[in-house]
């Protein structure tokens, strides 16, 4: 178990001893988005562009034209919200070989509330062209998931958690760009989750097999693309199909289920999430009790939703 | 550095050919920008055909000097420029905004081989070029990076952030160049009895924008833009400072709608379509003997 945050940092390290194309450019949050490890480590390609997201980019744009591989470093919210237009028109209309490492996304992003929380990401970015959108559960694909975008040549968003989740994946996890992943099998109930949420699916589902539900857990590392299919036969075999994630219920994750089997296998699609409202600033505890994600409310939800 | 006057005549007549490729050209498509096109197009021909080591066989040579049009609606005049130096058929023009076409309303880095990358939405070009810059100086590569900036373009934030991170780095290898024509599309009446070479006011009126450049840490110089014999020395001047700590603003004074009397300080000339009389009276005045009008 380790803090998703460390997991960017440290495996920019590793990246930066064996390609030294890959750059980073941080918009002043280095020590906290841990990309101030890249920095100690190799100074002359850590490159701090200020309090200034929308130049970060459009920077990082001309060093990808020359052959560099650029991670970019901010919250979240700077780079969906202040710096759209330069990620739309210099990186995804362009397809330039841009990395967006979006820390501190969704809802726990360390006592700064409302106005650090970024609930629309995966709605925007999805209806990004030409964008790939993923979002880790655990260290390990954490870890996989940068060593892949680092390869992969075009714009990649990954959206990354602030902080630890326990370990889902062994050192045998692969990532592949689309792919779904089932956490676990059940015959009652789907989750569908992303990123960390996923986790917490798994042990809501421990908890309602407690109570005679069978619940799987579908996770979603893959945004954009993502293998429809996948979810599909996976939502076949359940009678609730319920997708949960830090983010607005609309056209994020839930989103995504619910236009995915209105098309191809039209069913119900329960949205968990935030309905329209703003978070608030405050220990993640109680954020994920606030907004029903935590295992405990989650299973009691699901409860009062199927009985 | 040359600077025979027969020199400067043979840009000048480019610079004709191109203006009249632009305008006929936004007729011929029904739509487009004239006022901007005319008032770049001197420093583009220049940059062209003068100051840049470029290939218009080999769009993508590693070495290439790099140009970025951030105001990107002034796409027609870099598209003439590029077709009169033969990075594509002249002909090609005449596919300028239709469906398939490689001539987008906006530059389109991803359709024409010779643009840097696409420009548009406005104030970001710059930010590109200081990418470029800065890893050409982390590469050791000696090419020059100029960006052609709008006074109207100048209002989007973004810009200033790039205007006070690139002398950080000391990117003595970046050129911004300002085309100052003191008009946008609609802008701000004039008060009365104020003096101004357009018929708006322009945005930076009692702005000491030089005074504000230098103080960020640029190196700045000022030229009529249409005077070849200031824009191609101050063009050329940045290839012996590329190795220098100071990036270089030139502030280029230009009237918008240059080279025509009736579209010049016209701020409705910004983007309107040539009647066929029009056209004639172009044809006339920047001496295109052959036009098909």
């Amino acid at each position: 178990m380790k803090a998703l945050r460390d997991v960017f940092g440290d495996t920019l390290v590793s990246l930066g001893s064996t390609n030294p194309n890959v750059v980073v450019l941080d918009a002043d949050l280095a020590n906290s988005t841990k990309a101030d490890k890249f920095a100690k480590m190799y100074p002359a390609r850590f490159l701090q562009m200020g309090i200034a997201e929308q130049n970060c980019v459009g920077v990082a744009v001309g060093l990808a034209s020359l052959g560099f591989v650029p991670w970019l470093s901010s919250f979240t919210v700077f780079f969906t919200h202040r710096a759209i237009d330069p990620i739309r028109m210099l990186v995804a209309q362009t397809h330039a070989n841009v990395k967006i490492g979006a820390a501190y996304a969704g809802l726990m992003t360390g006592l700064t509330g409302k106005t650090h929380q970024d609930v629309q990401d995966l709605a925007i970015m999805r209806a990004m062209p030409d964008m790939m959108v993923l979002a880790p559960a655990d260290a390990i694909e954490g870890e996989a998931i940068i060593r892949w975008a680092t390869e992969y040549e075009g714009p990649v968003y990954l959206r990354l958690a602030r902080d630890a989740s326990p370990n889902v994946f062994d050192e045998t996890y692969h990532f592949a760009p689309g792919k779904t992943i089932s956490l676990r099998e059940g015959s009652d109930v789907l989750l569908i989750s992303t990123g960390p949420q996923s986790v917490r699916c798994l042990k809501a589902a421990e908890m309602l097999q407690d109570q005679g539900i069978s619940a799987g857990v579908l996770h979603l590392p893959s945004i954009k693309p993502v293998n429809k299919e996948e979810i599909v036969s996976a939502s076949e075999k359940v009678k609730w199909v319920i997708t949960v994630e830090e983010h607005s219920i609309y056209a994020g994750l839930g989103g995504l289920v619910a236009e995915v089997l209105s098309e191809l296998s039209p069913r119900r699609v329960i949205r968990f999430g935030m309905e329209d409202r703003w978070g608030e600033s405050a220990p993640n505890d109680y954020l994920l009790d606030l907004f029903q994600m935590s295992p405990a409310r989650l299973s009691e939800r699901i409860i009062k939703l199927i009985r | 550095m040359s600077s025979r006057t027969d020199d400067y005549q043979e840009l000048e007549a480019l610079a004709r050919k191109g203006r009249w490729l632009a305008i006929s050209t936004v007729a011929g498509s029904g739509a487009g920008h004239v006022g901007g096109p005319f008032s770049a197009m001197d420093i583009m021909v220049a940059l062209y055909f003068r100051v840049m080591k470029i290939r218009p066989e080999e769009p993508k040579w590693p070495e290439r000097d790099r140009f970025i049009l951030s105001k990107g609606h002034s796409s027609i005049g870099q598209y003439a420029v590029m077709a009169l130096r033969g990075f594509l058929p002249i002909e090609e023009l005449k596919t300028f905004d239709k469906g398939g076409s490689r001539l987008q309303g906006h530059p389109d880095v991803t359709r024409l081989p010779g643009l840097e990358t696409s420009t548009g939405s406005l104030g970001q070009g710059l930010s590109v070029g200081l990418g470029i810059a800065l890893g050409a100086r982390m590469r050791g590569q000696k090419f020059q990076t100029f960006v052609m900036i709008g006074d109207g373009e100048l209002q989007e934030g973004m810009i200033w952030e790039a205007l006070h991170i690139a002398p950080r780095y000391k990117l003595g290898n970046l050129t911004a160049i300002l085309d100052w024509n003191g008009l946008q599309q609609f802008g701000w009446v004039l008060a009365i009895n104020e003096q101004h070479r357009g018929d708006r006011r322009d945005p930076w009126t009692g702005i000491d924008l030089r005074g504000i450049f230098e103080k960020l840490g640029w190196r700045c110089i000022e030229i009529n833009g249409h005077d070849f014999s200031q824009i191609v020395p101050a063009l050329e001047s940045v290839k012996a400072s590329g190795d220098s700590d100071q990036p270089t603003m030139i502030i280029a004074h230009t009237v918008k709608g240059k080279g025509v009397h009736f579209t010049e300080g016209k701020h409705e000339w910004h983007s309107k379509v040539a009647t066929k009389e029009e056209l004639k009276i172009v044809a006339e005045e920047l001496g295109i003997a052959e036009a098909a009008v």
